[in-house]
């Protein structure tokens, strides 16, 4: 075959294909936003979910995502610095690398599983403390990693450099290297909140919902995911409504995250 | 040779990388001589930048490298002391305050070009008069002018040629005996290498100076000594008239004539 004419045909296959793949997302963008809009009333956010709104769904997960950020936060960085700058690539080193991948990799109704035998199951029912953890499990690899790739783009020059200006190497870390690695861990650590915020499977069976307001975490816990997963399947009108309006806004918030983290790494300096 | 004139005295020196059976450099001797300048030349490989790595000890940061020898600074306050016995890093601390080291690509710290000069003097602990010392090695490092309305903005906004002078200028603020240069200009453009080498002669009136070159032009233009090194020897070393135009070796005299290398 002609070497020309094969170039078109490959060239029209992965345009076409490129069309009905954004064409897809935007289907789903304009029928949530039409759907979600549409179904959203001021009063979806003052109410609780036992009055037809999201108002406790939402503190309820942001309280449980920022809570396991709080833990994952700085325990990932600090592991993340540790692999990067002080393990010299040990044999610890590349067992803690190892199974940080694969905790990443897990599926995190895994995830959900084992924070079901080790939190509720024990405590007899479902509780907010157990979602926490389970988002902590599902951030602190994500964390390690970002923070390990975004050390390891500083040069190591830098380093050597603050080292012959006679600094020590704990301060040149704290104080250089991670200066330098800002804007990528800070984007990092957004864009894994972005994550968790929008989890379901993990939150199912550990802090499950609550259709009341509450910050008891040791009782079952507020959440817009695990909300959107019921309402969903109910064969009423208004929770579908309120489903898609949830769903409305939990998008929203995602892609506000991710937009924040984009623009900080445009413009970095 | 008076010792009056030498600054520092490298003595049997072997050095071996980590995981490594053959040392990276063999019985090297070779005097720094103080207030000169001192280049070191030789092909790619042949041990430069391991031999002046070793003069500050930056090896260091890296386990497992094995030095043999002595290294002996005869520093204006501290007498006599070979810099291969320290083990601390306290003690790392202060022999890198008085042996100071210049990289091939410029290395300004993520903050402001006061805070870059600063930051060396902090480390140091010194508390008066910084704003003054800061003024003193900017000016010493012929940035000042191009940097006195703009000392709070990023050093990262500065050219390749002004990033470096900064990071001399953040040297020099220390008051070093000694600055090691590892090729500093090889990452530059031809007017910004000018001024690099004007300032280096310009130091040499307070600090010893060793550079590492390719550039032979500048070896010859801009130092006192030089030393020609090959597959981790020391071939030669002499006055930098006397290497240059009439070598004992014949091993240098093909590398500066370009022969080989
Ligand atoms: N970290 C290291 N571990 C093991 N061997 C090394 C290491 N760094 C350098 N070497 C080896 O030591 C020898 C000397 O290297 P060095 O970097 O000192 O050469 P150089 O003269 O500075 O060369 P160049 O002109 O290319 O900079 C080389 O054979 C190099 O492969
Ligand atoms: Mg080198």
């Amino acid at each position: 075959m002609n070497r020309l004419l094969l170039n078109k045909i490959i060239l029209i296959l992965s345009t076409l294909s490129a069309v009905i793949g954004i064409g897809f997302l935007f289907w789903i963008l304009i029928t949530l936003s039409y759907k979600g809009i549409t179904s959203l009333h001021f009063s979806t956010f003052t109410n609780d979910l036992v009055e037809g709104g999201i108002r406790n769904l939402l503190i309820g997960q942001f309280t449980m995502a920022l809570m396991a950020s709080a833990v994952a936060v700085p325990l990932g960085m600090m592991a993340g610095i540790y692999l990067r700058e002080y393990s010299n690539n040990s044999k610890l080193a590349s067992v803690i690398r190892n199974l940080s991948d694969v905790m990443m990799s897990a599926p995190s109704i895994v995830i959900g599983v084992f924070v079901f035998a080790l939190l509720v199951a024990p405590f007899g029912g479902y509780n907010g403390w157990a979602g926490i953890v389970a988002l902590t499990i599902m951030m602190i690899p994500i964390i390690i990693s970002t923070t390990d790739n975004m050390l390891a783009l500083v040069p190591i020059e830098l380093r050597e450099a603050g080292i012959a200006l006679g600094g020590s190497k704990h301060k040149i870390i704290m104080q250089i290297v991670i200066k330098a690695a800002k804007v990528g861990i800070t984007t990092g650590v957004l864009l894994s909140f972005a994550r968790i915020i929008g989890e379901t499977a993990p939150l199912l069976f550990t802090s499950a919902n609550n259709q009341f307001f509450t910050m008891d975490l040791t009782e079952q816990f507020p959440s817009l995911t695990v909300s959107i997963y019921n309402l969903a399947t109910y064969p009423d009108e208004a929770s579908r409504e309120l489903a898609w309006a949830a769903s409305f806004v939990l998008t929203m918030i995602v892609l506000c995250i991710n937009l924040l983290g984009r623009y900080m790494t445009r413009h970095k300096k | 040779m008076s010792e009056k004139n030498i600054i520092m005295d490298i003595k049997n020196f072997y050095f071996t990388y980590a995981g490594v059976d053959e040392p990276s450099l063999k019985k090297i001797n070779l005097p720094v001589k103080k207030n000169k300048i001192t280049a070191m030349i030789g092909p790619s490989g042949c041990g430069k930048s391991t031999l002046l790595r070793a003069m500050n000890r930056i090896h260091d940061l890296y386990p497992g490298n094995t030095y043999e020898g002595e290294i002996n600074l005869y520093g204006s306050e501290s007498e006599n002391q070979n810099i291969l016995d320290l083990k601390k890093e306290n003690d790392f601390i202060k022999l890198r305050q008085k042996v100071g080291m210049i990289f091939q690509k410029p290395t300004p710290f993520p903050m402001s070009i006061f805070d870059n000069v600063a930051y060396g003097l902090k480390l140091a602990g010194v508390k008066d008069n910084v704003e003054g010392r800061v003024e003193k090695a900017l000016k010493d490092a012929a940035i000042w002018k191009e940097t006195k309305d703009r000392l709070n903005k990023s050093a990262l906004g500065l050219s390749g040629g002004q990033q470096q002078r900064l990071c001399i200028a953040r040297a020099v603020a220390l008051k070093p005996e000694v600055l090691l240069f590892d090729e500093p200009t090889s990452a530059l453009d031809p007017i910004s290498t000018g001024a690099i080498e004007e300032l280096i002669a310009e130091l040499k009136k307070d600090i010893s100076v060793v550079i590492v070159t390719h550039n032979m032009q500048q070896a010859s233009r801009l130092s006192d000594y030089t030393a020609f090194m090959y597959m981790g020897d020391l071939v030669e070393y002499d006055k930098t008239e006397t290497i240059f135009l009439n070598p004992s070796e014949k091993l240098t005299e093909d590398y500066i004539t370009g022969r080989f290398g």
